[in-house]
């Protein structure tokens, strides 16, 4: 058979998906190595405060801001992540179907209502 | 599925269907390597965290919610049980975050070499304990000792 380098040009693995996956999955990472730091050097200076003093530093723009992106990559990176598991280890047909969905559903869903807390605990109300 | 023992091209004869055969990698038969262990634990560990950031979302959600919920979840996090869980979570994040940067070095085409993956592996070990136990020596300092 006639093989050409064109599907490889356009990302046209076997996989039909090119290289996004992986990119995003390294893209990810690289981000959250940083933000990771950050959160848990956070997390230790929020010890035993109370509500008022969390809103308080969630408030400013900067935590806000980089909670938001923590969050957000947290969850992209984390769906990537068990979508390998999920291929790697179902394989009834249907299960995986059924587990790749959910798991973008769950994902999803909590990325969603982990920026929208920080969000409604930036801009008050 | 097919039944045929007829032997690929090139390859060896046998009596027994394909699938019968042992599947590689033979892990019941190989020496232990670091690599192995390091490899299935940032899995397991990547794994751990995606369960883990359902906690994220759960104080994220307290912190808007407010008052007396986000007191409830802080008390929950601050339980003996919740510390525990936490500690889990610092190891998991510690070591996924060591060996993924070696992930990130390897994709970079660094640190292929026998020696090099055996120095960055313990070194990532090495961080794992240093650095869980430098967080939570912090975090037993701002606590003041009290459970």
């Amino acid at each position: 058979m006639m093989q050409t380098p064109l599907k490889r040009v356009r990302g046209h693995g076997s996989a039909k998906s090119g290289t996004e996956h992986f990119w995003m999955q390294r893209l990810t990472a690289i981000a959250l190595a940083p933000l990771g730091i950050w959160f848990v050097y956070s997390l230790l200076t929020l010890i035993g405060m109370e509500h008022a003093g969390v809103a308080e530093w969630m408030r400013h723009p900067v935590n806000g801001t980089l909670l938001a992106l923590l969050a957000g990559t947290v969850f992209y990176h984390s769906k990537l992540g068990i979508q390998v598991v999920i291929e790697d280890y179902v394989h009834a047909e249907w299960l995986k179907f059924t587990s790749l969905i959910l798991n973008n559903f769950i994902h999803v869903l909590l990325g969603v209502a982990a920026v929208i807390s920080v969000l409604r605990v930036a801009f008050g109300g | 599925m097919s039944t045929s023992n007829k032997p690929a091209s090139g390859g060896y004869q046998t009596d027994r269907p394909r699938f019968d055969r042992p599947l590689s990698p033979h892990l019941q038969v190989y020496r232990w390597q670091i690599s192995m262990t390091m490899s299935i634990l940032h899995r397991v560990s990547g794994v751990a965290l995606s369960v883990g950031s359902i906690v994220l979302t759960w104080w994220l959600t307290a912190a808007a919610v407010g008052g007396d919920y986000y007191a409830w979840v802080a008390g929950i996090l601050g339980h003996p049980v919740g510390l525990v869980v936490l500690f889990g979570w610092s190891v998991a994040f510690f070591y996924h975050l060591g060996n993924g940067i070696r992930h990130l070095l390897w994709d970079a085409g660094w640190g292929f070499e026998l020696k090099s993956m055996h120095i960055t592996g313990w070194s990532v070990v090495a961080l794992t304990v240093v650095a869980t136990a430098l967080t939570w020596w912090c975090a037993w300092s701002r606590i003041g000792g009290a459970a």
